[in-house]
Order: structure tokens, then C-alpha cells, then sequence
């Protein structure tokens, strides 16, 4: 039987009703002093600032690791004996990949709550623009980018966010990198379906509008061929942290914001059009914070003292593989600078904004901007 | 959405994806099943631009809850024999919950159709609000429940206590082994499909009951997510039933998983929902009248049972074995006995049962009394801290067997009768049942009924959580573990609810007694002895009583 001291006091029940009986059992915190009754931290972790945030009380640790507190090892293996999240499954190395914590700081709250900020940001826009009558008003060489080639673009966030993040957020060491890469494919595949919910808007909206040429553009268009080829090229890489680097800190800058930054939102207004630039800002802002988590991340492994010079080695090595490709994908979607009417941007100067964006990260890590990018 | 209906959206987003022509893609996770392109749909239509503010809803009604309770004082109402197995409970489950979304790249990897794998990424994205809307929740029993011992060490705990591994497999089973098997049959066709009803709709009710309307709050809104998940895991069954050289494949997975499944989750469940609760209206439905309603109803014969006309073959023999264990063989009492009577190795206190619960459990499991009430009287007054007095683990008054564990699904071999043992890998083993040892001699193996079987996983780890102290003295084990307050001494587990720390059992108390493994000792017998020794345990219990009568030859 229970020891509890006072008896506890139930209220009594209306004949006939078949309910619980609701106790008074003063189980609140403070009601009594006993050993640890003001433990009230979780204490297995050491937070990075004196009071652990939300994040890193929802997310550290969930993950085990043989590292640290699991006992019994991993009890599953696949067939070659690897079990749970070998960290042989990138060949970077680290310390203790643990010190890693999402600079985003997301859990579940935020996600949802910056994606559906995002979601009735575009959707209002969107709205408003077509009470303006403002599609009407677009130049119709400008119609024509839109419907191709920023609808081809979704193709590449779609790519990225269904089969790069999502199965590189199975591979690596940390609940706090897979976290971080999972919220990264979330917010690449709400962008491409914006995108392509956006342009499904415009189909219905702007006279003329072909809903299906982004398909042709982005699968045979060979503007666009640079792009899906080393989209595909990403997608078939086995290492999750080569994946992660390819994507955040090769292909975001020299390819992603060169188009997305340094040319639809550069030009987009003086074409009359307000809206596209609102839809894409929203995944440019979620470029970036996958940007800020890779660059702290790559940060770490490249100052780990064991290790941080082989891991400067193998970046360089991925940089050197990854820079021409995007160097190539980016030069291809040149002739796009020339199909608008109005010229108030280069694509060199684009490409310089992109590159420098590029080299300087890199740089910032003490890795060499590869020769030709 | 906009002006664009879901359907009209959800068609359009399948637009997004493309063959890939520069590259193959890679195999990650390896399977052993074949598929060919199908046209599966996606009934539910998921877009995100509805999904994002649909959860953004769920998501404020959960925090609004949250806000109330502690506004409400809910706590003044909580039971506390109900809180306390919510620290196992919640040191388990948010794993389990971002395995899921972590198994999502293998069923994506493995089947063709990108339909689905819009589906799948939807579910990652569930799964991981689901994981942390866990962990958050426990962080708030923590800051406002009377005794924060145990929430406060809760993933550690769960790393390195004997019931966290037991737990693990759930979690670890989505993730790891061949891809099908893991991320669509063990997860989604049993995991979600069938036990989810009773992880996520009879652990709320129940909680509910017991004061904690929280629980309810967090769990139904995770259990919304399920529909989504169930109807991705029967489209994929479906194409893999396309292929009839998936059928045997489909026939192993569907016995391991459901086994597994049964093995962990109601012993682990049906222990919290029938020893945990202080509910005890004769009205209310024991975990074995909801098991036969929600699992054996509505998921094995609405939905196992039509995947017959498929040329499926069902395990009914298992389903049958599972109901037997549950109703006959005292599954769910056998084992919320042995997690008390290793309480000291607990990060949680149990309370024990009085005449109340003693009422009930004879109401609704007839004959209980005769096998588990003395015991459970005992239990009571051996939890009373006393001078020289030995936890009831080490208490020869308590007749009770230290019992020998699983190799496979790692909850100990309760029901006597029923062990296995055999030499396996070089080692003999023993196993709680048939179906467990087929799962490790049969069925995780790289050939299945004469084909081989490439992908498939393997069984691994230090599978018996006593070979890890085997002969070293509790209290070293238990400071080891960590399971110890902040004064140093006093034990986070406790065999009572009583929080005088007079009354609370310390360190000091548990010195003296040796762990020692049950699969060390077996392994140090002579054949001969061996088998001696398991015809006796074999003639032990129920409610692990020891055999006595002297043993005739089997």
C-alpha cells in the first residue's frame, strides 16, 4: 500500500456518473524538502550558456551515443555490422561531434512557427497582389522567367530538401546535426512547393501563364543543365557531412543566391513584380540559417585540435570537387540576365557578389577558394 | 490554402520531381525487397502550405494547455504513483519518435515512387516535433512535479538503465537492418498501425484519470500526426505485395515485427497502464479488455486480415500467442513485478499495490490474487527501510527467481514455462519464447528460407544488461548508473512513495549484495547442469516463484 502520509481527499461522485475521482495529492513542486526536490535541470549535459535554452533541453542527448552514456552498445546492426550512427559514415572527423549545437536553436515550436509565418507571408502576397491587380502589370518577357525559370528552381529545392537533407539527417553523430538537417530538408521542400504552388497561382491568374514549362526548362533547357546535374551529383554522394558542405557552402552561394539574391530579387520590382521576390525571401532566409549552422558545424571540425588540420584537408579536397561544378551550373543560367527587358544588372556582377559571398566563407574556415571559382 | 484546393495543390506538387539523368542514385540503405515503379497514391494529399499551420494550430492548443495547467495548479491532482513510470515512460519514447523520422531516407530510398516520398519527408517532419514536443513535456513535469529525481537524469537514464534498452529496440528496429523491414514493416504496419492505439490513446486516458491532464494534451495531438504515417506504411505494403518475390520477406517481417512489438510494448504499456494508475473503477477497461478492442479488433482482423486476399499470410498463430500471454499466462503482471523487484536498479520509484488495487486486479484478471498478491505483500513490507533489512531483490522471504533475459526482444523470460534456451554464435542463450528465438536463429539472418538475404540487419550489443555488473555490489551499481540524489546517498529509486528522507532508502542500505548475471552463471555450467537447471526454471513461477518439488528427468 501506499506510504504517503495524509490520506488523500476525493470528492465524492453524483450517483450514476462514471467518472475518475479527481484527488487532492499535493504532488506540486515545493510541497515538500527531500533530497534532489529542487533538482530541476536535466543534469546529464553541460549547457552552453549557464541555463540550458529550450533547444538544448528538447534535443541533446535523445540521440545516444556510445560515447557517452549508452551502456549496452547499439542492439541493431545492418548486414556489414555497422549499427546506430557510425561516425564512420563521413570522413570528417571530430572530438566529440556533441559540442555541435544548432546556432537556429530549432525544435519543434519554431519550425512550425516559421514555416507557417512563411507559408501566410507568401500567401497574403500573393493575395494582395492579385486584389492590386498587380500580375497584370508584369512585363511579359518577365512573365516568361517566372514561369520557366523560376519554376525550375523549385526543381532544385525540391532535389535538395527530399534527397540530400532528408537522408543525410539519418546519418550523422548528433541528434543536434540530424535536428539541424532535418529542419534544413523542412524548409527546402516547403520552399519548392511555394514555388510550385505559386506558380500554380499564376496559371490561374496571369493570361498566357504556362504552368507546365518549368518541367521542359529544368529537365532538358540547358540553361539549367549545370544545375540539375550537380543537384543529381549531391544526391548520390554517400557522405552526409560532403552533402551538407556541397549543398550549404557550395551550392548556396555560388549558384542558389546568385539566383535567387542576385538576380530575381535584384530585378524582379522593376518589372512590376512584388510578389515573386516575397516568395523567394522566404527560402533565401532559410538558406541562410542552414548557412549559419553549416558554417558552425564545419567551424568546429576544422579547429578540432586532433583533428582540424585532416579536415581542412578532405574540405579543401571537397571544395576543390564542388566549386567547378557550381562554377559551371552558375556560368550556364547567364542567358537568363539577357531575357529580361530591363538591364540593370550584369551577370558578372551577380557572379562576383556570389563568388566573393563564397570565398569569404570558405576563407573565414581556412579553406582556399579553388582555382577558377 | 489560396484559391487552389488541396487536390488541385497536391497534384501540382508531384510535378516537382524528376528522373534523375547524370547520376544513379545511391543505395544508402540496402533492402532485400524488390519494387517496380507503381502509381501508388498518396491518399491524404499532404501539401505543405496547409500542413505548416495545421500544426502551428495543434502546436498552440498543446502550449495553451501547458500555460493552464501550471496556472491551474494542476499538480496539486496528480497521482504520484502515475508520475513516477512517466519517468521510463518519457525517457523511452522521444527516441523511438526521431528514429522514425531518422527511417524515413531508407522507405524513401527503397521505393520508387515519388508520391510517397512526399509522404515519407511529411512524417521526418512529424516525427521530430513529436520527439521534442516529448522531451519538452517531461521538462515541464521536472520544473513542477514534487520529485524531479529521475526526470532530471532522463536521457542518460535511458541510455544506461536495463528498461531504456528494452525500450531502444523500439526505435533502433525503424532504423537499422534492411530498409522494408525497418522503416515500413517493424515502424509503420505494426509499430504505428497497431501499438501506437495503446501508446497514444490508453497511456492519455489513463493519465487523465490520474490527475495529469497534460499527458492527453501532448500524446493526442502526436496521435493526430499517426493517420498520415499508417496510410504511407499500407501504400507501401501494397506495392511490395506487387512483387511475389516479396511475399516471404513480408511473412518474416510481419512475425518478427509483431512479436517484437507485442514483447516490448505491452509489457512495458500494460505495466504503466495497470500498476500505475490509482483508477480503480471497476467500469474502466484493464489494459487487456483495450488490447483485445484496439489491437486484436481493429488492427489484426480489420487490418491484417484483409491483406489475406493478397496472398499474405498472417501470423495468427502469434496474435493468438500474444492474447494467450496477455489474458492466460499473466504477461503484464509478471513483468511489473520484475520492475519491482529490481527497484534499486530503477530511476524511478514504484509504489506498491494495496487491497484497492488488490480488488480490481481480481475483478478483472480472475485468479490474480492466488499468483501475485502474496507477493505484492510482501513487497510492501519489505519496502520499509529497516536496519539490515535487504530490498526485496535480495530478500530469500521474497520467493522470488532473479529471472534469466531474452536474447532477443531483452524483457526477462517471465513466463517460466515458456523458455528456450540453445547455443547461438557461441554462446548459449535464452529466450523468453518461440517467437524470440526464431527472431535471432531464423529470422536475423543473412539467408531466409534458403535465399539469401544480404540486407538484412543483425542482432547485436551487450544484450544482457547484467553481464555489465555481473559480481559487483549494488550500491557500487547504482552510484555507477548514476541513479543517486543530491545529498550523494539517497537512492533516486525507491520501493515506496513515501518522501521522508528518513524513510528513503540510501546507498548504505543496498551495500552488500552482489548483481550477478543470470546468462554468466548459465554459460559456467556443464551441459549437464544446464539443463538441469532450466527443467527447474521451467517448473518455476507463476509470479516467479521458484520450482520446489524435487525435478524428475524431462
Amino acid at each position: 500500500m501506499s506510504t504517503t502520509e495524509a490520506k488523500p481527499e476525493a470528492t465524492e461522485i453524483p450517483e450514476g456518473r462514471n467518472v475518475p475521482r479527481p484527488v487532492f495529492t499535493d504532488a506540486e513542486a515545493g510541497a515538500k524538502e527531500f533530497p534532489s526536490s529542487t533538482s530541476r535541470k536535466y543534469s546529464y549535459f553541460e549547457p552552453r550558456k549557464r541555463k540550458a535554452s529550450v533547444y538544448e533541453d528538447v534535443t541533446v542527448d535523445v540521440q545516444p551515443d556510445n560515447d557517452r552514456h549508452l551502456l549496452q552498445g547499439w542492439i541493431y546492426a545492418f548486414a556489414d555490422g555497422s549499427s546506430g550512427y557510425p561516425k564512420e559514415w563521413t570522413g570528417l572527423k571530430s572530438s566529440d561531434w556533441h559540442k555541435f549545437l544548432d546556432p537556429n536553436e530549432e525544435w519543434e515550436q519554431t519550425i512550425f512557427r516559421n514555416a507557417s509565418s512563411i507559408v501566410r507571408q507568401v500567401q497574403a502576397s500573393v493575395a494582395n497582389a492579385s486584389a492590386a491587380g498587380s500580375f497584370e502589370t508584369w512585363a511579359k518577357s518577365w512573365t516568361r522567367v517566372v514561369e520557366q525559370h523560376v519554376g525550375a528552381w523549385a526543381h532544385a529545392e525540391h532535389g535538395l530538401g527530399l534527397y540530400v537533407y532528408t537522408p543525410a539527417q539519418r546519418d550523422g553523430p548528433t541528434n543536434m546535426i540530424n535536428n539541424a538537417l532535418s529542419v534544413a530538408a523542412t524548409h527546402k521542400l516547403r520552399f519548392a512547393q511555394d514555388l510550385i504552388l505559386y506558380n500554380l497561382d499564376l496559371t490561374d491568374k496571369v493570361d498566357g501563364f504556362d504552368g507546365q514549362a518549368h518541367m521542359a526548362t529544368w529537365q532538358t533547357d540547358p540553361v539549367w543543365a549545370g544545375v540539375r546535374e550537380m543537384v543529381e551529383n549531391i544526391t548520390a554522394t554517400r557522405d552526409w557531412a560532403e552533402q551538407f558542405f556541397a549543398t550549404a557552402l557550395v551550392f548556396e552561394p555560388l549558384v542558389g543566391e546568385l539566383f535567387r539574391s542576385h538576380f530575381v530579387m535584384q530585378v524582379a520590382a522593376i518589372h512590376g513584380d512584388f510578389v515573386t521576390p516575397t516568395v523567394i525571401g522566404g527560402g533565401e532566409a532559410d538558406a541562410a540559417r542552414e548557412q549559419r549552422g553549416a558554417r558552425h558545424l564545419f567551424e568546429l571540425l576544422v579547429k578540432d585540435e586532433a583533428h582540424g588540420p585532416a579536415n581542412v584537408a578532405l574540405l579543401n579536397e571537397w571544395a576543390a570537387k564542388w566549386a567547378p561544378q557550381a562554377e559551371k551550373a552558375a556560368r550556364l543560367l547567364q542567358p537568363i540576365w539577357s531575357q529580361i527587358p530591363e538591364k540593370t544588372l550584369r551577370f558578372e556582377d551577380s557572379y562576383d557578389r556570389a563568388q566573393a559571398r563564397f570565398s569569404s566563407q570558405l576563407s573565414d574556415l581556412g579553406i582556399s577558394t579553388p582555382e577558377g571559382a | 490554402m489560396s484559391r487552389a484546393s488541396i487536390t488541385k495543390a497536391h497534384e501540382k506538387i508531384q510535378e516537382l520531381s524528376w528522373d534523375p539523368t547524370f547520376v544513379t542514385p545511391v543505395e544508402k540503405y540496402a533492402t532485400d525487397y524488390t519494387f517496380e515503379k507503381a502509381p501508388k497514391k498518396d491518399p491524404l494529399k499532404q501539401v505543405l502550405r496547409s500542413y505548416f499551420p495545421m500544426e502551428e494550430e495543434k502546436d498552440n492548443r498543446v502550449f495553451g494547455a501547458m500555460d493552464g495547467a501550471i496556472r491551474g495548479n494542476m499538480f496539486r491532482q496528480v497521482q504520484e504513483r502515475w508520475m513516477e513510470w512517466q519517468k521510463l515512460f518519457l525517457a523511452i519514447i522521444p527516441f523511438p519518435e526521431i528514429s522514425a523520422a531518422r527511417a524515413m531516407p531508407l522507405a524513401i530510398g527503397a521505393v520508387p515512387n515519388p508520391e510517397l516520398h512526399n509522404g515519407l519527408a511529411i512524417q521526418m517532419i512529424d516525427e521530430v516535433r513529436h520527439s521534442t514536443i516529448q522531451m519538452n513535456l517531461k521538462r515541464l513535469y521536472m520544473n513542477h512535479y514534487i520529485d524531479p529525481a529521475g526526470f532530471d537524469i532522463t536521457e542518460k537514464a535511458f541510455s544506461n538503465c536495463y528498461a531504456g534498452t528494452i525500450g531502444r529496440q523500439f526505435g533502433e528496429g525503424f532504423i537499422t537492418g534492411d530498409a522494408i523491414t525497418a522503416a515500413n514493416m517493424y515502424l509503420t504496419i505494426v509499430a504505428e498501425t497497431a501499438f501506437t492505439n495503446v501508446l497514444f490513446v490508453a497511456m492519455p486516458g489513463e493519465a487523465a484519470a490520474n490527475g495529469d491532464y497534460l499527458l492527453p494534451t501532448v500524446f493526442h495531438s502526436v496521435q493526430s500526426d499517426e493517420s498520415r504515417h499508417i496510410s504511407n506504411g499500407y501504400s507501401i505494403i501494397l506495392m511490395a505485395l506487387a512483387d511475389e518475390r516479396n511475399r516471404e520477406l513480408l511473412e518474416r517481417d510481419l512475425r518478427y515485427a509483431w512479436w517484437n512489438n507485442h514483447a516490448v510494448v505491452d509489457a512495458a504499456i500494460g505495466t504503466f497502464i495497470e500498476y500505475g494508475t490509482k483508477d480503480r473503477r471497476k467500469e474502466r477497461d484493464s489494459y487487456a479488455e483495450m488490447w483485445r478492442k484496439w489491437i486484436y479488433d481493429d488492427y489484426y482482423r480489420s487490418y491484417l486480415l484483409p491483406l489475406e486476399k493478397y496472398g499474405l499470410t498472417i501470423p495468427h498463430d502469434l496474435v493468438e500467442e500474444s492474447w494467450n500471454r496477455i489474458w492466460n499466462k499473466g504477461y503484464i503482471h509478471e513483468t511489473a513485478q520484475f520492475f519491482s523487484t529490481g527497484w534499486p536498479l530503477n530511476f524511478w520509484r514504484i509504489d506498491g499495490m494495496d487491497d484497492t488495487d488488490f480488488e480490481w486486479f481480481e475483478h478483472k484478471y480472475p485468479g490474480w490474487y492466488d499468483k501475485y498478491g502474496t507477493w505484492w505483500e510482501r513487497y510492501t513490507e519489505m519496502s520499509k527501510r529497516a536496519a539490515g533489512g535487504a530490498p526485496i531483490t535480495f530478500n530469500a522471504g521474497a520467493d522470488y527467481e532473479y529471472p534469466h533475459r531474452c536474447w532477443s526482444c531483452m524483457v526477462p523470460c517471465l513466463i517460466r514455462e515458456d523458455i528456450v534456451m540453445d547455443e547461438v554464435d557461441g554462446q548459449v542463450r535464452t529466450y523468453c519464447s518461440e517467437g524470440c528465438h526464431w527472431t535471432d536463429t531464423v529470422a536475423f539472418r543473412p539467408e531466409y528460407m534458403g535465399r539469401p538475404t544480404p540486407a538484412m540487419g543483425k542482432l547485436t550489443g551487450k544484450r544482457e544488461w547484467e553481464t555489465m555488473y555481473d559480481g559487483v555490489d549494488l550500491a557500487e551499481v547504482v552510484e555507477d548508473l548514476g541513479y543517486v540524489r543530491d545529498d550523494g546517498k539517497t537512492t533516486i529509486p525507491q520501493p515506496h512513495l513515501d518522501l521522508n528522507p528518513d524513510k528513503m532508502w540510501t546507498l548504505d542500505d543496498l551495500r552488500g549484495y552482489t548483481v550477478g548475471s543470470p546468462n554468466v552463471a548459465l554459460n559456467g555450467l556443464s551441459p549437464e547442469d544446464r539443463e538441469s537447471a532450466m527443467s527447474k526454471y521451467r517448473r518455476g513461477g507463476p509470479g516467479g516463484r521458484p520450482a520446489r518439488e524435487p525435478i524428475a528427468a524431462d
